[in-house]
């Protein structure tokens, strides 16, 4: 029966196709079903364009300071609508590259809107096609606005990051509300591109669930380059208007008005389980609303599996992938490693970066962990002074009795790529003391982490 | 079937609490399984209604295979068990992540295992796995790993390293209750019976191979008079009426604990490149367990009134017998004290418990003709044989402690010094 596949995949987006190849290279019979572009919210207009307009923000700010570094390069000329279209190409090629990969794989894909049906069955239009062993829900997120205050994506003034990568050109203010990293990024690249921007968080500080001290750096370095950062401020009410809204913000005890040209929402995501048929299949959902897992990444519908956002957080694309993998090799009756939802890292792409894995100092004071706390700061990097990238430090949060390592952040240039240094060590239960013990190049922004390893043994060299 | 400690590779079902039809919820006891080290609950992990029970009494299975299949009332799971869709092995870990329940029997619950020793090389662990084991003085090579390969992680060793002092004082009375299990049938044809050995079997093989051979021992014996600790005994008894009873047992373990506190050499832990000396003493006390034996430990015996050492000792060694003791029960002991008195043995040598340096093997207290002041006497009589690591203790190390324990045990004042 041509309908019939092994596994049907219900969404296309970083956590489906992943879990589509793998299947595939299972030697399981595999569909995707997409209603939009392969690649899903990661690729079209999530992580990676919107990586490719943090570029386009660095070179502009890397040009503006040139100078100094002896290379004259004029007045700085930003377009928004350039970068934006260079992003879409980003962005295409990749989605492009999914469905090369579909078609190496030969897995098949279905354009459309999938609806769930009981017997492992999924609904596309008038078609229906049968899993024998497994239907993998992975249906993803999307932004949500503050309908309640007002504030209702409207596409025009009151918008998300869907029609920010797509403006042609930059605002002339902007109010961002929600510091977490989809704020945080956004902030960074209008700022560049000459847009007054005001980032609005709710919690006490900017990227709230990063370690204080990553937060304390970032607020810093954004106030001196002119962003304003209002934390532990309530929007009371948005009035949009034709070409402008109207805040109402309460902060410090005090409530002001903010008129901006537009407000970007980065405050959360809603997981997409509506109308995809989970009631008629048995499949629960929790009271925060994700599909409920077990450690199997199955349904509460036998048969019926869950990975990605949906499944629960966090909503992250590389979590997702990891979802991906194992739930096909569940299925397809191999043991994989279990998936350690401890050791995700987490990453804001702004500048300078933050990343982070593992516990926060503030978790360990909560947890009452006996922990001591390594730094060292990039001011004190060889490799960092040369480049210029000085900002920001490296943090070890390491377990007092036996080095573990409970926790690591770091903000800088390049925090992205350094991380995962001690998602390695994290994973494979290394010690402080493994970490430094391996030589690290010199002169490297890595180095920093070898020396807060060794900060944290009391025993730092560089400082 | 769950891994209901660390190192359980398979289960015995020993019976079942609940039968097919019966409506069951979560928390509740779905049936008893024997793992390498005791016999533990099943737990229901969904309400619901056992709509099928796929392992009878008395059968041993793999960890991660299916048991039994909790159904919602009315819902029918497939069919049979063995026609189940594809198999989804559930990975390490528990319970939903995000809310609720589902149907699900297995679900692993890392419990713990292993037992004292120091670190082993040549053994899959990760390097924090290592620095855990080694102060928890966890023996790896007994800790089944369930990292990538088998490889020992933090997990495998998180209950099991629970720190002497964090643990509640538990204990043990030297116990009677001899291993008789293996019957020995009427005539029959059959020349021999080959009996599957049992976990607990599998474990004390392994780990006594680690102790008599690699460990140099060495023995001394003493005949310690114990006319006065009856004396004593007899009237303490006494006063104490109702309160309790003190048993020889009781004192011996409390005389040992003292005389450990003088003898600190001897209250100590070989480690490969060193040796730890503790300043607590942990009595580890072997209690015969139906086909095997187990070592629950007195925590800080030296401190406890010798009720209290009684009462712990009964209550572990009853916990003990019905196998339902804790991992931090019967870890961590600075030193060991195997009594067979109550068996008639006069005198025996019993192995070292690594990575402790000594054990104390206690005989049966016996009349014997004894001179004293040129006169023969009948006195009660009891032979002490310690084990020594000579590793760790010399000769005349060992002498001077069971010097110092003869001392208590013939004078029982002694160990108020």
């Amino acid at each position: 029966m041509a309908n019939q596949f092994d596994v049907i995949i219900l969404g296309g987006g970083p956590a489906g196709y992943v879990a589509a190849i793998r299947s595939a290279q299972l030697g399981m019979s595999t569909a995707v079903i997409e209603k939009d572009k392969l690649g899903g919210v990661c690729v079209n207009i999530g992580c990676i364009p919107t990586k490719a307009l943090l570029h386009s923000a660095y070179i502009a700010s890397l040009l503006r300071d040139a100078k100094e570094f002896g290379v004259e390069a004029g007045a700085v000329k930003t377009d928004y609508g350039v970068a934006m279209q260079r992003s879409r190409r980003v962005s295409d090629q990749n989605s492009k590259g999914v469905e090369f990969l579909m078609k190496k794989n030969k897995i098949t894909v279905v354009k459309g809107s999938g609806v769930l049906q009981p017997g492992r069955k999924v609904k596309v239009g008038s078609d229906s096609y049968e899993a024998k062993r497994a239907v993998i829900i992975a249906t993803g997120s999307r932004v949500k606005g503050l309908p309640q205050i007002g504030l209702e994506i409207n596409k025009t003034t009151v918008i998300s990051s869907d029609e920010a990568l797509f403006l042609e050109k930059a605002p002339a203010t902007l109010a961002i509300i929600g510091a977490g990293a989809v704020g945080m990024e956004f902030a960074n690249i209008f700022s560049a591109f000459g847009t007054t921007v005001t980032l609005i968080e709710a919690l006490p500080r900017i990227l709230p669930f990063e370690d204080a001290e990553a937060s304390d750096a970032l607020a810093k370095s954004y106030k001196k380059r002119g962003i304003e950062v209002i934390a532990g401020a309530k929007v009371k009410k948005g009035t949009p208007a034709k070409d402008k809204v109207t805040l109402e913000v309460e902060a410090n005890g005090a409530t002001r008005k903010i008129e901006v040209a537009a407000v970007l929402m980065a405050a959360g995501r809603a997981v997409n389980t509506e109308n995809i048929g989970l009631a008629e299949c048995g499949v629960q959902v929790s009271e925060r609303g994700f599909i409920k897992v077990d450690p199997g990444l199955q349904t509460t519908a036998p048969g019926y599996y869950a990975i990605g956002d949906v499944a629960g957080p966090p909503m992250l694309a590389h979590k997702g992938m990891r979802e991906g993998v194992n739930v096909t090799e569940l299925v397809a009756g191999k043991k994989p490693h279990a998936i350690r939802y401890d050791n995700v890292p987490s990453v804001t792409y702004c500048h300078p970066e933050v990343a982070s894995i593992g516990l926060t100092e503030e978790q360990c004071k909560e947890q009452k962990l006996e922990y001591v706390a390594g730094r060292f700061p990039f001011s004190a990097n060889g490799r960092a002074r040369g480049t210029g990238e000085t900002e920001g430090f490296v943090k070890i949060l390491r377990d007092k009795k036996y080095g573990e390592i409970l926790g690591a952040h770091i903000v800088g240039g390049h925090a992205s790529e350094i991380i995962h240094e001690l998602a390695v060590a994290r994973e494979n239960e290394y010690t402080v003391e493994e970490v430094e013990l391996a030589i690290h190049a010199h002169p490297t922004m890595s180095e920093a982490v070898a020396q807060a390893a060794l900060d944290s043994l009391g025993r730092v060299v560089d400082m | 079937m769950e891994a209901l400690s660390p190192t359980m590779e398979e289960g015995r079902l020993v019976k079942w609490h609940k039968q097919e039809g019966d409506a069951v919820k979560a928390g509740e006891t779905l049936a008893e399984v024997e793992t390498d080290k005791a016999v533990m609950d099943l737990i229901a992990r969904a309400d619901g209604v056992l709509q099928q029970v796929a392992v009878t009494e008395g059968q041993t299975v793999p960890v991660g295979n299916v048991v039994a299949v909790i159904a919602a009332p009315g819902e029918t799971v497939g069919a049979s068990v063995a026609s189940a869709p594809p198999p989804t092995p559930a990975p390490s870990g528990g319970g939903m992540r995000d809310a609720g329940s589902m149907v699900a029997v297995a679900t692993p619950k890392p419990a713990t295992a292993a037992a004292p020793a120091g670190d082993a090389g040549g053994v899959k662990a990760s390097p924090l796995a290592r620095r855990i084991a080694k102060e928890a003085g966890v023996d790896l090579k007994l800790v089944t790993g369930s990292g990538p390969g088998g490889r020992v992680v933090k997990r495998d060793l998180d209950a099991t390293a629970a720190r002497p002092q964090a643990a509640t004082p538990a204990a043990v009375a030297a116990a009677p209750h001899p291993a008789s299990r293996i019957p020995h049938p009427a005539v029959t044809g059959t020349p021999f019976e080959d009996v599957p050995l049992t976990q607990i079997r599998k474990t004390i093989a392994k780990r006594l191979v680690t102790s008599l051979g690699p460990v140099p021992h060495f023995f001394l014996t003493s005949e310690v008079d114990m006319e006065r600790a009856a004396e004593a005994r007899d009237a303490l008894n006494r006063q104490l009426g109702d309160r309790g009873k003190v048993s020889f047992n009781d004192i011996i373990v409390k005389a040992t604990a003292l005389a450990l506190t003088k003898h600190r050499a001897c209250n100590a832990w070989f480690q490969e490149d060193h040796i730890r000396y503790w300043n607590e003493v942990h009595l580890g006390m072997a209690v015969a367990v139906e086909d095997g034996l187990i070592t629950p430990v007195i925590r800080n015996a030296d401190l406890k009134p010798l009720l209290e050492i009684g009462h712990e000792a009964k209550q572990l060694a009853d916990k003990a017998r019905s196998r339902r003791l804790q991992p931090s029960e019967y870890t961590g002991s600075t030193f060991s004290v195997s009594n067979l008195g109550m068996f008639d043995i006069d005198q025996f040598t019993a192995v070292i418990n690594p990575p402790e340096a000594g054990i104390l093997a206690v005989g049966t207290i016996t009349p014997k003709p004894v001179v004293v002041d040129g006169q023969v006497v009948p006195r009660r009589r009891l032979r002490l044989t310690m084990s020594c690591d000579h590793r760790v203790i010399d000769g005349a190390t060992g002498a001077a402690f069971l010097s110092t324990l003869k001392g208590m045990l013939e004078n029982p004042l002694a160990m108020l010094l």
